[in-house]
């Protein structure tokens, strides 16, 4: 067996092997549930196994894709295509080590239809994965949109009061803003005669046709990133959802965007990338600064993180609009420690509101009185949200800040207040819940983290910090692609040329290569 | 092409209908003369003679017969069997409840087969006056059928309401064919196309085309002419709502494919309008007009509008893909039906069968595996991927991209969206409410029908997916 054709698809589908073990598990007793905790356990390890394997056969000098196969599939429009370059293969790895942790968070919290739970989860990694790995434009768009069924049924079964507003709220925004990035993808097919993305991504769309693919790509892109003002959804689904479900919301969900960005917009509608980039700046600001802003006010634990993830993202889309080398390696790790960070904060989150069964911050007080070990973990991850140096937050924050400073100043200054802003909320809220006097007599008896939680949150900590001195193996994993992404961009966008000529636009004559098909 | 009887061997093409109706007739012989109850043996006799019909249009012969009247073609054989499996699959949902339900008379499986008949002749005419014997053999069987059981209200209406709509829609039918032959001369359908080429556009061609489409369209449900389908869908018993939502829309969407593409192809972009009208009002329709529903029977009604009017959105492209989208829309909409309903079929407790949404409030935690299944084919029905569902969507959209139609795609797909609302409720319904009712074990061959369907919806990509758009490609391509 040649692991080089095959890797992707033991990756992508084997957590759906192990959802298959589960269903066909017998019993409904204690001892059933165990066993299907634990299949649930071991394949997430060994997908995540296979992803770390996958990672050291990954060749980073190299843009093209890897691991291709690519066999004709349902007629000749829809085929079985996978491969993997630096932009994604990260994100397969960061989904691969996420969901053990999901598992694990969910081992007691959930009392009820664990064996629904487990093949929801096991069904949403494969989706997710997929995303990563297809590199068939339909099939993206499979498991992209698919991701919804298993989330939807995750918020709706096991989320908290307001569950039901929470997951038609998540279905419908993301629902309806897919469904116009689907006409487009079919349109794309019908000018370029293919659905595979290596070769679509030699297309050169007539410039026209890129403005309405390029806006509905954005109807939905941004509303899964989420993109102020498309974010209404996020909250909710977050506030309601069970620990698990926002923890893959928030590392894994919300990152579908960011890649479709990179892997569609920005490459196969350049001239469109590059006139809507003031708009796309100018939300990203907005988000930075409104949501920031807005986290201030929450009184709860989860929807401020919830905010404050839609400023972060505000980061990641301008660091891959600025388009530069900087801001596409900014942009990526940047929702790397982000997917590390959040996922990490939304377990912190869980691991109280197991004790106390209430996400108010006026609930909590003075834990690290009680509870020291889980004082220091939540204050690496506060540190790593704010973006101190030293954690991996600040690598992705300085990189996209860096990237926009030389495209534009004024969006720099506005886009820093955001950190600032971020220390306020973040600080804030460390102070409530883990500083002050221990108070409140429920507190009295909280107990500190358990092995099961150590297992979960220490990874994580070692994580934040190695990547926040030493960034260098996403650096270097991304840095070959995003650079190719980057010149290409800027060449055929005509910023390039523009940048020469002492900033004045001038349109450049595509000296495209005939688009194949028509 | 005016073919001469030699022989018997000639009819080759038309052997599987032959073979019904004769077998049709055999059944009600033994129906009467057999002493003991016969229901059930000729109820399996049927599905057995329609099994044997099934594999003889898989290796019958192609070619046109009967003066040209009767044509066999891929594109007839394709549609011939998604029909026969939908009345195979809808006499066996009537195994265990044709008791309950007041269908167990032999009659019942006799008028199925009947009705067969009339569709498989229906798929294969290739001139106006066989087309409309198809049609009303089809028509008369399924208005006994609606109002089999005579000693219910309910079902009584249903079948006059059908018998006075139907009869007023073959009329306009009837009324469009005068037109056509009046103005072209021909009722064979590719004569009626050559006259059409040779002559200006026609007025009087147009009016007969614009009757016939209002005729068929109303046999399709198609929006404004749906008013019958909920009333119907409601009053008939479940088993034959089962059967009234698959294989006769079938039949219909192919005469209408049929008849355009054959004899009309000249002035598409005619019909193309009126197919266009038909397919975005059944769609936005239906999908706001369900929302209120609270009978899972009128729901499901609702539910086939808007499924005709995205089958006919690869129509409205009029276009080799577009035909090969309907062909692969049909494949999966039949799936999905036979699942759904086989699902209604299953839940029955002490106080009857499931009528509303709310009775399967909390189905996930007592019978798990039809709940799980109901909900697969709701997010089916939204079109979400990676379900059949989606990929029929997709073949008629890209048709309808293909040909430059945007705004009926983003309406279309907005319209999906709406649809979703309410397929969600049935799902939000059985698992995140807490359970009122129990239900008992589901009869064995309910579990495997559900089990089938189920199976094919699911895993489309990796097993049916591949062979059917090949077999529909082959389809499609013998009309053009």
């Amino acid at each position: 067996m040649n692991l080089d054709n095959t890797i992707l698809t033991i990756v992508t589908f084997l957590p759906l092997v192990g959802a298959l073990l589960i269903l066909l598990t017998p019993g409904r007793d204690a001892s059933a549930i165990r066993n299907v905790k634990w299949i649930a356990l071991i394949t997430t390890l060994v997908t995540f196994g296979f992803s770390l394997l996958m990672w050291s056969m990954f060749d980073p000098s190299t843009p093209a894709f890897q691991f291709v196969v690519n066999y004709a599939w349902l007629g000749d429009v829809i085929g079985y295509r996978m491969g993997v370059d630096g932009i994604s293969i990260l994100f397969v790895v960061l989904t691969g080590l996420l969901m053990p942790m999901c598992i694990l968070a969910s081992w007691e919290s959930i009392d009820h239809r664990q064996r629904e739970y487990m093949v929801l989860f096991l069904v949403l990694e494969t989706l997710m994965i997929g995303v990563f790995t297809t590199l068939d434009l339909a099939m993206f768009y499979v498991f992209f949109e698919g991701s919804l069924i298993p989330m939807f049924l995750i918020i709706g079964i096991w989320g908290g009061k307001r569950r039901i507003q929470a997951s038609y709220k998540f279905f419908f925004y993301t629902f309806v803003g897919s469904v116009l990035m689907l006409i487009a993808i079919m349109a794309m097919f019908w000018y370029a005669g293919t659905l595979d993305i290596a070769r679509l991504l030699r297309v050169e769309f007539p410039e026209e046709m890129q403005f309405w693919l390029w806006l509905a790509f954005f109807a939905s892109l941004a509303v899964k990133m989420p993109m102020w003002p498309f974010h209404r959804w996020l909250p909710e689904a977050h506030v309601e959802a069970p620990t698990a479900g926002s923890v893959i919301l928030a590392a894994i969900l919300l990152k579908l965007g960011g890649y479709g960005f990179l892997r569609f917009s920005l490459p196969m509608f350049p001239d469109a990338s590059a006139y809507f980039a003031n708009f796309v700046f100018f939300l990203s600001v907005a988000a930075i600064i409104i949501t920031s802003l807005v986290a201030l006010v929450q009184t709860d634990i989860k929807k401020l993180i919830a905010y404050s993830s839609v400023a972060h993202m505000g980061f990641v889309t301008m660091g891959i609009f600025a388009g530069n080398v900087y801001g596409l390696q900014g942009a990526i790790f940047q929702m790397i420690s982000h997917g590390i960070v959040s996922g990490a904060l939304f377990l912190s989150v869980g691991v109280i509101y197991d004790r106390m069964h209430t996400r108010d911050i006026e609930a909590y007080g003075g834990l690290v009185e009680r509870m020291p070990k889980y004082a220091f973990a939540f204050m690496v991850f506060t540190m790593a949200n704010v973006g101190l140096p030293g954690t991996s937050g600040f690598v992705g924050e300085f990189l996209t800040l860096l990237a926009i400073f030389q495209v534009n100043t004024w969006f720099a200054i506005f886009a820093t207040t955001g950190v600032i802003l971020s220390a306020c909320y973040a600080l804030w809220l460390y102070r409530k819940v883990i500083f002050g006097a221990l108070e409140k007599e429920s507190l009295k008896g909280i107990l500190d983290l358990n092995t099961r939680e150590m297992l979960t949150i220490v990874p994580l900590i070692i994580l934040t910090i190695l990547f926040g001195f030493y960034p260098a193996p996403i650096l270097d994993a991304t840095y070959a692609s995003a650079a190719a992404l980057a010149d290409h961009y800027l060449t055929t966008s005509g910023l390039a040329d523009a940048a020469a000529q002492a900033g004045t636009m001038v349109p450049v004559e595509h000296a495209a290569p005939a688009a194949t098909g028509h | 092409m005016t073919s001469e009887f030699a022989g018997f061997a000639s009819l080759a093409p038309a052997y599987p209908e032959m073979l019904l109706a004769v077998g049709a007739l055999a059944l009600l012989m033994i129906g009467v003369f057999v002493r003991f109850e016969a229901s059930r043996l000729v109820t399996i006799l049927a599905v057995g003679l329609l099994a044997v019909a099934g594999a003889m249009i898989l290796i019958s012969s192609e070619g046109t017969i009967f003066s040209g009247g009767f044509i066999n073609d891929g594109f007839a054989r394709f549609m011939k069997t998604l029909i026969i499996a939908g009345s195979v699959f809808a006499l066996i949902l009537t195994f265990s409840t044709a008791a309950d339900k007041g269908l167990n008379k032999f009659e019942y499986p006799v008028l199925v087969i009947l009705a067969t008949l009339g569709m498989m002749m229906m798929v294969s005419a290739n001139d106006l006056m066989s087309l409309y014997v198809g049609l009303e053999l089809q028509s008369l069987s399924l208005y006994v059928v609606a109002a089999f059981r005579r000693d219910s209200g309910k079902a009584t209406e249903a079948g006059l309401k059908y018998f006075v709509l139907g009869a007023l829609s073959s009329g306009m039918l009837l009324y469009g064919a005068s037109l056509v032959y009046g103005f072209t001369g021909h009722t064979q359908l590719d004569r009626i196309a050559e006259a059409v080429a040779l002559g200006e556009r026609n007025v009087g061609v147009i009016f007969g085309l614009v009757f016939l489409l209002a005729g068929i369209a109303f046999k399709i449900s198609a929006v404004p002419f749906h008013m019958w389908t909920p009333d119907v869908y409601e009053g008939a018993p479940t088993p034959v709502t089962a059967f009234f939502a698959s294989a006769p829309k079938v039949a219909a969407i192919a005469l209408l494919i049929r008849v355009v593409f054959d004899a009309f192809e000249p002035i598409a972009r005619d019909w193309q309008q009126v197919v266009i009208f038909l397919s975005i009002a059944s769609m936005v329709l239906a999908s706001f007009a369900a929302i209120g529903q609270n009978n899972l029977k009128r729901l499901l009604a609702y539910s086939s509008i808007g499924h005709v009017g995205f089958a006919l959105v690869g129509l409205s492209a009029g276009s080799l893909t577009g035909v090969e989208g309907v062909a692969i829309y049909m494949a999966v909409y039949l799936t999905m039906t036979v699942g759904t309903f086989a699902c209604v079929l299953a839940l029955k407790n002490e106080n009857g069968y499931v009528q509303t949404i709310e009775d399967l409030a909390g189905l996930s935690r007592n019978r798990p595996f039809v709940a799980g299944m109901l909900a697969m084919f709701m997010f089916s029905l939204v079109g979400l991927p990676p379900l059949a569902g989606f990929f029929a969507k997709w073949y008629v959209f890209l048709a309808a991209v293909e040909a430059q139609l945007f705004v009926l795609a983003v309406i279309g797909m907005l319209a999906s969206a709406v649809s979703a609302f309410y397929y969600l409720r049935v799902i939000k319904v059985m698992y995140f409410d807490e359970p009122t009712q129990g239900y008992a074990v589901p009869a064995i061959e309910l579990r495997v029908v559900i089990a089938l369907t189920g199976f094919l919806v699911l895993s489309y990509y990796f097993t049916v997916g591949a062979p059917l758009a090949e077999y529909a490609h082959n389809a499609a391509g013998s009309l053009f």
